[in-house]
């Protein structure tokens, strides 16, 4: 299983691969904003955490339909089926490698995108907390979605369109749980002890559903 | 003892491609799949393989000296027509990739990683990146893969397309070593693969739609 | 008529990758070695200079700043005199060229932010604002990323250096945006003091440190683009290297 590990970040990281195109994707999103909603330095403090995690997510789907498609495309997806080792394990850790070569670099990123934000010191610290417990969650729901559209010709959007829907929750939860580290009566701690459930419950509720979207896919 | 497979059926979309195929191997057998396009050869691999689901029927494995039967597609390789091997990593790195990843099946160990490279005939050039490789050389070490980890059921589909003679030679010195090591051989090809005492199991395709049958 | 083309035979032949390679062993040490001195002196400078009576001592990010800004964006042109070469000559020395000069441009781009935004949260009290001036260059610096991603992606250099090509050039557009940002749109950022019609604005006792920093930076961008070349003419020598191994791999036989 490690090794799987290692080889998808080492896919990930080579040429063609989506860390760095997800990372320019996020600045991207996130630069576009003030030249929307004007460069009002108080108005963008304000609504910064939202634009940085809403960025962060549209940027942690970009990859996600070659998860598996890439994995059929050449074969490999018929031997991973056929071993004795739990399907969902094995997606188990091929959605970790994803994280870590897609999502961990946006987490990095995203102190940088706050400054752009003119968000203070706490907002950009819950902001990359916040998005370091989340976005794995995105992750594990994305698997689902490409689980499903692994055996469509051209899946990339449609997975967005799936997934979407379902990372709203994680979005609330860690726009809110931001929101309540800056403005003072709310409290942090429960928002963010309920995104990080939501990232446990889809660390394990969306292995077993991709691998069962697998299984039914295979022709 | 063996592989064997029973009553097996399946179906494209509506129409039955085979019905009632069964057969079984020992230790050292090999199966040799022959017909035209669109029999169902490579169905009846991937069902083998348990890719598929069979519409009814079964495929069991049970290792030699006893023990509990399992699902064929755990003890076996499956080569289809793609390689399974990614072109931005180096040779080396995909074989020992698989060679962790799918591990040795009971009853057997798997070559290092070298010499599967050398046994395929390309030991100086698995350091280059796959996607470099001729189509020919890219299929040599998909055959590498099958060696660098130990199953005893080998499912082959149209293993020698995009090969040469020389390359055919190899490859048949190859499937019968894994025989001579008590391997089983199921393989679909349009070529003479040059084994002896292998079981021919000629598939007609069609074999009618549900209605047809009932009647 | 033969005039002209002694000219191009020699421009040529300099251009010819194996000629560079052994220009490029002759002239880097040299060039490594001003670049060093230059930098020794600039450093002196800028650190023994007086510190401005209202900045106070931020007033030394300038050093860096200033400087970094100006290559990041004769960066970008010498990208765009190749980019040109890429198309009108279709020479593979250009090609390589704007290749190695795209994370040189974007390191350049970002040390101009981040100097930038270190001297701007002492003086406005802000990281950042989204003025002309410093949204234009962060525009830039998108665009030199975007530039590496497209030359990672495409397998093949000679495809990914024309398609780059015109992306370059299409991008050209930034360049006077961020030249003239601080003169069309009332900005934050100040306008130019160095580079004016009618002379500088400001003191000698800033404009020596600067103008030395400057030349530094410049042979400093010099060097290391020219090694990057360097690399990736042998980067692309080891490909075609192993490609051929493969190739001869099969026909032993």
């Amino acid at each position: 299983m490690m090794s799987l590990f290692l080889r998808d970040l080492k896919l990930s990281v080579r040429a063609g691969g989506g860390a760095l195109i997800g990372v320019l994707f996020f600045m991207t999103v996130v630069a576009v904003v003030p030249f929307g909603v004007g460069p009002d330095l108080n108005l963008l403090s304000r609504i910064g955490p939202a634009i940085v995690w809403i960025g962060a997510l549209l940027a942690a789907l970009l990859g996600l339909d070659r998860l598996f498609q890439a994995e059929r495309d050449d074969g490999s997806l018929d031997l991973i089926l056929m071993q004795e080792t739990p399907l969902a394990l094995t997606v188990f850790v091929k959605c970790l490698a994803h994280w870590a070569g897609t999502g961990l670099p946006l987490v990095i990123a995203s102190p940088l995108l706050s400054l752009f934000m003119n968000m203070n010191e706490v907002a950009i610290g819950a902001v990359m907390l916040t998005l370091l417990v989340g976005s794995p969650a995105i992750t594990f729901i994305g698997a689902v979605g490409a689980a499903v559209a692994v055996a469509l010709p051209r899946g990339g959007l449609l997975v967005s369109i799936l997934v979407l829907p379902f990372t709203i929750p994680v979005l609330i939860f860690g726009v809110s749980a931001t929101y309540a580290a800056v403005e003072d009566p709310a409290p942090f701690l429960p928002p963010f002890m309920i995104l990080a459930a939501l990232t446990l419950l889809f660390a394990a509720l969306g292995p077993l559903a991709a691998a069962g979207a697998l299984r039914q896919s295979s022709d | 003892m063996g592989l064997i497979a029973e009553n097996l059926a399946a179906r494209r979309g509506e129409d039955l491609l085979f019905v009632d195929i069964s057969f079984s191997l020992d230790e050292g057998g090999a199966l040799i799949l022959t017909g035209a396009n669109g029999s169902g050869k490579s169905t009846l691999l991937r069902v083998v393989a348990g890719l598929l689901r069979p519409d009814s029927g079964s495929v069991s494995y049970t290792p030699q000296g006893g023990g509990e039967a399992r699902p064929a597609g755990e003890a076996a390789h499956y080569l289809g027509h793609r390689n399974a091997m990614k072109p931005e990593l180096t040779v080396e790195e995909n074989l020992s990739f698989w060679k962790d990843f799918l591990g040795d099946a009971g009853g057997g160990a798997g070559l290092c990683v070298g010499e599967a490279a050398e046994t395929v005939g390309l030991g100086g050039i698995a350091h280059l990146p796959f996607g470099y490789l001729s189509a020919g050389q890219q299929r040599r070490f998909a055959f590498a893969k099958l060696l660098v980890a130990w199953r005893p059921v080998w499912i082959l589909d149209e293993p020698t397309a995009a090969l040469d003679a020389a390359a055919d030679r190899m490859f048949a010195s190859l499937v019968s070593g894994h025989l001579a090591r008590g391997g089983i051989v199921l393989a679909a090809t349009h070529q003479p693969l040059g084994l002896e005492g292998a079981k021919e199991l000629r598939m007609k395709g069609f074999a009618g739609t549900p209605q047809d049958r009932a009647a | 008529m033969s005039t002209t083309s002694l000219v191009l035979n020699k421009v040529t032949g300099l251009a010819n990758p194996t000629r560079f390679l052994a220009l490029c062993r002759s002239i880097l040490p040299w060039m490594s070695g001003i670049t060093a001195l230059l930098f020794a002196v600039g450093l002196y400078m800028s650190f023994s200079s007086t510190s401005d009576y209202q900045q106070g001592y931020t007033v030394r990010i300038m050093y860096v700043h200033v400087p970094a800004a100006w290559l990041a964006m004769m960066c970008y042109s010498v990208m765009a005199v190749s980019a040109i070469g890429t198309l009108v000559w279709r020479h593979p020395l250009a090609d390589v060229s704007h290749k190695a000069a795209a994370p040189l441009g974007a390191a350049f781009t970002l040390i101009s932010l981040i100097t930038g935004s270190l001297w701007g949260k002492p003086m406005w009290g802000t990281w950042w604002v989204w003025d002309a001036r410093l949204t234009s260059v962060f525009i830039l610096f998108i665009m030199y990323l975007g530039l590496i991603a497209l030359n990672r992606a495409m397998d093949e250099p000679a495809k990914a250096a024309r398609v780059s090509a015109v992306l370059i050039l299409v991008g050209f557009v930034n360049i006077p945006i961020i030249k003239f940002s601080v003169e069309w749109w009332n900005t934050l950022h100040q306008p130019a003091s160095v580079v004016r019609m009618d002379g500088p604005t400001i003191d000698p006792s800033f404009l020596w440190p600067l103008l030395v920093m400057a030349t530094a930076f410049t042979m400093l961008f010099f060097t290391l683009h020219i090694a990057a070349m360097r690399n990736e003419i042998w980067r692309r020598r080891v490909t075609s290297q192993r490609r051929m191994a493969a190739r001869m791999a099969g026909r032993e036989e």
